[in-house]
């Protein structure tokens, strides 16, 4: 059982880091899983280089790989460039979430990834790459 | 309800039947709560595959062969076990299809596409798999007609009240509903809403899915036109099921799929179509499954109808009181003497998926997720539940490794 829901995982879910709203977010995006009905809404802003995140925040409910994932993505991306972010390998998040994921599973630790994603092309003008784009349809992420 | 007059079903005898019981799942023996997506197979029908392809394979229907007629003959032979399974008035009534799904499609094809009319109302429940759903929500659309929906009250049983209220919309032409549902476990007064539906000028199209492996079926009885089930729910092999419908209508109606074996006669101008139901046969068939389902239906009607439906609702009337004992815990559905082997259920605030996750390390398998009902998810409120279903190999320690999971489950997230 501790392979799985790892201590720092139920952590993360029942202490969520970064949780809440923001007034006015430089970007933002929500998505939600019809399958599985998890739920997420990212927020983020910008320091006045208009690159750094200064702030990340999410609110959403779902199951605890989709929440404990969200909740680890706003620790990791603070202070880095929007630029690096929005072209951030899943890779990094998996090895940081450290579990064995079936594909269901991944769709749920993937869905706060592609929210802050889509979040940030969007702001910055940019296109979603390609790789992101089934997923952000399949999540429902606008 | 039928009087059981049959033995009492030995449960933990039978799992011996089924070679999948004897695997560990994380180390742990395997218990099987999701019979309600799919069932095991029991060596009898496994043997029975292997036998078939080994000796009397061919395509049936087709050569003057030795081999071509023996194997034409397991497949009608199967045709003719499953029109006494359901008590057809004929086994020409019995078409093979690939699953409940298609027998479903193939209704609201063969008959929705060419009988609904702008105006006309097609009446769903809210209980429905999407199989039964779908196909309606699009003929309707494509036809013109219009959807409505028979609701639920807070038992999960079906309101007939507002029968009358819909009848004054408009002219009813098809009634769909399951004997059984899926998602809760709810029997369907299937007999009550065929005399409606009759009432009204309508055809009653029946899912059958979830009650021909559970329960003694008499289509007569029912007085429905169509019934649809799936061979894997009731021990049998995957991508086969079987459409009943009464012959006047399986005759009138135009056919679904086009191809080989369905005509009569093919000119360049011209293709006449064979009689029911070889009509509604295009091409090559699931020859081994069909033959397969036919041991299914020996094993069930072996170990016996009434015993399975016995069985079934004491172990659902055991895991409602077990689970209602778990802090927390919320349980949707009917109670247990109006209900098959089904139990869905939500746990506080956990996902089902979580909840789901816990189990299967403890060699629970259950189902967690929308269970292909998305209207009755939206119904109840809830993206999804957990949901644990029996079969005739389910013995009550399952249930109590279900409770225990639970139990552990709520540990871990609290």
């Amino acid at each position: 059982m501790s392979d799985f829901y790892r201590e720092v995982i139920l952590d993360h879910y029942k202490n969520p880091r970064g949780h809440g709203a923001m007034d006015s977010p430089d970007a933002t995006a929500e998505g939600l899983n019809p399958l599985c009905g998890d739920e997420v809404t990212i927020s983020v802003a910008l320091a006045d280089d208009g690159e750094t995140i200064d702030e990340v925040k999410f609110e959403g409910r779902g199951c605890a790989i989709s929440q404990a994932a969200t909740s680890m993505l706003t620790e990791m991306v603070k202070g880095r460039s929007a630029t690096d972010v929005a072209t951030l390998p899943k890779e990094e998040l998996l090895e940081e979430i450290g579990i064995p994921l079936t594909p269901i599973r991944l769709k749920c630790a993937l869905l706060g990834l592609g929210v802050l994603k889509v979040a940030l092309h969007r702001a910055k003008g940019t296109p979603l790459p390609e790789e992101w784009a089934g997923l952000a349809n399949e999540l429902e992420i606008s | 309800m039928a009087v059981t007059t049959q033995a009492k079903l030995d449960a933990q005898k039978l799992r011996a039947d089924f070679p999948i019981f004897e695997q560990k799942i994380h180390g742990k023996p395997l218990a099987y709560l999701d019979s309600a997506v799919s069932t095991h197979k029991p060596r009898q029908v496994l043997e029975k595959l292997q036998d078939f392809y080994e000796t009397s394979y061919a395509n049936v229907h087709r050569g003057v062969y030795t081999l071509s007629e023996r194997s034409t003959a397991e497949y009608e032979g199967a045709r003719q076990k499953l029109a006494q399974f359901v008590n057809a008035a004929s086994p020409r009534e019995i078409v093979f299809v690939r699953g409940a799904t298609e027998g479903l499609n193939l209704v609201a094809y063969a008959w929705g596409l060419v009988n609904l009319e702008p105006g006309d109302l097609v009446v769903v429940t809210e209980l429905e798999h999407h199989s039964n759903f779908v196909p309606w929500q699009y003929m309707a659309k494509r036809t013109g007609a219009t959807l409505r929906m028979i609701r639920l009250d807070d038992n999960g049983e079906l309101d007939l009240s507002e029968l009358d209220r819909i009848a004054g919309e408009g002219k009813v032409k098809v009634v769909a509903n399951n004997l059984v549902s899926n998602a809760l476990g709810t029997v369907n007064p299937i007999e009550k809403l065929s005399a409606w539906a009759h009432a009204q000028g309508a055809i009653m199209v029946v899912d059958g899915a979830q009650a021909a492996p559970h329960m003694a079926v008499d289509v007569q009885a029912l007085g429905c036109d169509f019934f649809a089930f799936s061979a894997h729910k009731m021990c049998g092999p995957t991508s086969v099921g079987a459409l009943w419908g009464r012959l006047e209508l399986l005759e009138e109606m135009e056919p679904f799929n086009l191809g080989g074996h369905m005509i009569r006669k093919v000119t360049f101008e011209e293709t006449t179509y064979g009689d029911v139901p070889a009509k509604f046969e295009a091409g090559t068939q699931p020859i081994a499954e069909a033959v397969g389902f036919g041991a299914a239906v020996d094993y069930v009607t072996e170990v016996g109808l009434e015993s399975i439906e016995q069985h079934e609702h004491d172990l659902a009337a055991y895991a409602l009181e077990q689970l209602g004992e778990v802090p927390g815990i919320k349980l949707y559905g009917p109670p247990p003497e109006r209900r098959a082997g089904i139990v869905s259920f939500n746990l506080g605030d956990l996902h089902p998926h979580d909840v789901a996750q816990v189990l299967d390390m403890e060699g629970v398998a259950i189902r967690a997720g929308h269970h292909c009902c998305q209207p009755l998810m939206q119904k109840l409120g809830v993206a999804a539940t957990n949901r644990a279903s029996f079969y005739l190999y389910t013995v009550p320690d399952e249930i109590d490794r279900l409770v225990g999971g639970l139990h552990k489950a709520q540990k871990i997230f609290s």
